[in-house]
């Protein structure tokens, strides 16, 4: 029970680590892609290639003015960016980031909970998500804020919709809510992706609206909102909102890999003959990997395309991805009917 | 009609097709115009490590030019300072005394010669309005600063050096036409 404990605890040390290192990371990375795409170099004077740019913004934050509006509810204002934060290191607890490891003779599984229920559980976290922005914005008392927090939430109503739906055709086929079922399902090339294309689309659609990302960062929308739901906020409090988002990228990344990219399953490495922990190591590496090629598709398509209007977005979900996924879990039901054997 | 560039395209409101409806090829495209600038040359110039070239007659910071006796030039004529469209030019005048032949060319010096940089547009017409080339625009670039009464630039950092190989070169600014005109030594303008 004790080694059980400790254990628990220092994976969930570690894995919050890396969301946060890797959240740090991406920030600079998104500066560096936005700058190569656009023709520069982005920021390269903070250390060797810019390395030390996000302690440096980090110190900013830290530094600057707290500021805070004098009608602002006080409680919600702080609980806003608080909860953010919060919901986006949560969601980590149910990815299987590798196969078991061996010490001591003991087998220690990768995944923080394997609850049989986990992409239930994502999807509970995710939709909770919305509430930080929503009293953010609500408790700033500020106009543009209130429009960003209105729009946040109707947009996460529209895509979580389609996102579930979505699911549900890799649940049909799986026949089972556990990540780590999910994961020991897709062995070797046999990724979901193959199976559901049209299911992986619009998932991935509805995992930029999810996390806010442009070409659906409505909430944010610099040019019409000023800042959207974060208007009003300054320094640190500011900067968990922007953190969370990149927490929410790397996570959302993670939970696609999971779902349709086989999650830490590549062909051949598990005949490599390695040992179990080498394999398990070798294993998180690809999971990594196959993480950071969405997180560089995020910013590419950020990078990209243009935001959409408001209509557009709310036509998009529940005219055109909402009836899709019906489809699809349609033809999925169907397919499954016709391959069961016949009595 | 033709556009600037040629690639000018005429707008219709035609019905999408299928295919453009759904926007993933066009998606497609602009990500791969996007990857494609990814990998190309970058037009960053880093700055303190490396400098853009100037043109060689750049119009920076004036320069205040002594003959070739190192005698100054500038005669207090105030051509420049009524030329100039913003009014940056202040000076004052002083007669030559007896035994300062060495320092003034002329009869008349500015004792004080001020340009204001904060003013100044670099656009060069003081340097047309001289009749003595005595102000020049250079390569030197005005450099920034915290306070205001730095920018106000005296005889102290507009005059150029005594020592001949410390001259600032103004020979590029200097029209074809002008380099012509300065050969004809009939004219007492152009006799040391």
């Amino acid at each position: 029970m004790g080694t059980f404990v400790i254990y628990k605890t220092i994976l969930a040390s570690v894995i919050l680590v890396m969301s946060l290192l890797v959240a740090m990371y991406s920030t600079l990375i998104e500066r560096k892609v936005a700058g190569f795409m656009q023709d520069r170099f982005g920021p390269d004077r903070a250390g060797p290639w810019g390395l030390l740019q996000p302690l440096a913004d980090g110190i900013k934050l830290f530094f600057k003015e707290e500021f805070m509006p004098n009608t602002a509810d006080k409680f919600l204002y702080l609980l806003g960016p608080s909860l953010t934060m919060f919901i986006a290191c949560l969601t980590s607890a149910v990815i299987p980031w590798g196969p078991d490891i061996v010490i001591n003779g003991k087998t220690f599984s990768l995944q923080m909970a394997d609850v049989n229920i986990g992409i239930l559980y994502i999807f509970a976290i995710v939709s909770i998500g919305v509430y930080g922005i929503m009293i953010g914005g609500w408790a700033s008392n500020n106009k543009y804020a209130l429009l960003g927090a209105v729009r946040a939430s109707s947009q996460m109503i529209s895509y979580e919709l389609a996102m579930s739906l979505a699911i549900i055709a890799i649940v049909m086929m799986t026949g089972s809510l556990s990540m780590r079922d999910i994961v020991s399902q897709q062995q070797g090339f046999n990724w979901n992706i193959w199976y559901q294309p049209l299911a992986f689309m619009i998932f991935l659609v509805c995992a930029f609206a999810e996390t806010n990302r442009s070409p659906f960062d409505l909430p944010e929308c610099e040019t019409e909102l000023v800042g959207g739901y974060h208007t009003e906020y300054s320094s640190m409090k500011l900067g968990f909102y922007l953190f969370s988002e990149y927490i929410n990228m790397f996570i959302s990344g993670a939970v696609m890999a999971t779902l349709f990219l086989g999650g830490y399953h590549f062909p051949f490495i598990d005949r490599l003959g390695l040992s179990q922990n080498a394999f398990a190591f070798l294993s998180f590496l690809v999971l990594f990997l196959k993480i950071t090629f969405f997180g560089f598709i995020f910013m590419w398509i950020r990078w990209t395309l243009p935001r959409f209007r408001y209509d557009q977005l709310m036509r998009l979900g529940w005219k055109a991805l909402m009836p899709l996924a019906i489809l699809n879990v349609l033809i999925t039901g169907v397919v499954i009917l016709l391959n069961q054997p016949r009595p | 009609m033709t556009g600037l560039t040629g690639r000018s395209q005429i707008v219709s409101d035609k019905k999408m097709t299928f295919w453009e409806k759904i926007y993933l090829p066009a998606i497609l495209q602009g990500m791969w115009i996007t990857l494609s600038h990814l990998l190309t040359k970058k037009t960053t110039i880093r700055y303190p490590e490396k400098k853009r070239e100037f043109s060689e007659i750049y119009r920076g910071k004036q320069v205040l030019k002594r003959d070739d006796e190192g005698r100054e030039r500038c005669t207090a004529c105030g051509l420049c300072a009524v030329a100039c469209p913003a009014e940056a030019i202040t000076m004052i005048a002083a007669e030559r005394k007896l035994g300062e032949e060495h320092l003034y060319r002329e009869e008349k010096y500015a004792s004080t010669y001020e340009i204001n940089m904060l003013r100044c547009i670099f656009c060069g017409l003081c340097e047309e309005a001289c009749p003595k080339e005595a102000i020049f625009l250079t390569k030197e670039m005005v450099l920034a600063g915290y306070k205001r009464d730095k920018f106000i630039y005296g005889k102290n950092e507009l005059l150029e050096p005594l020592d001949p190989l410390k001259r600032t070169d103004v020979s590029k600014r200097q029209t074809p036409q002008v380099l012509e005109f300065k050969k004809d030594k009939n004219q007492k303008h152009n006799v040391q």
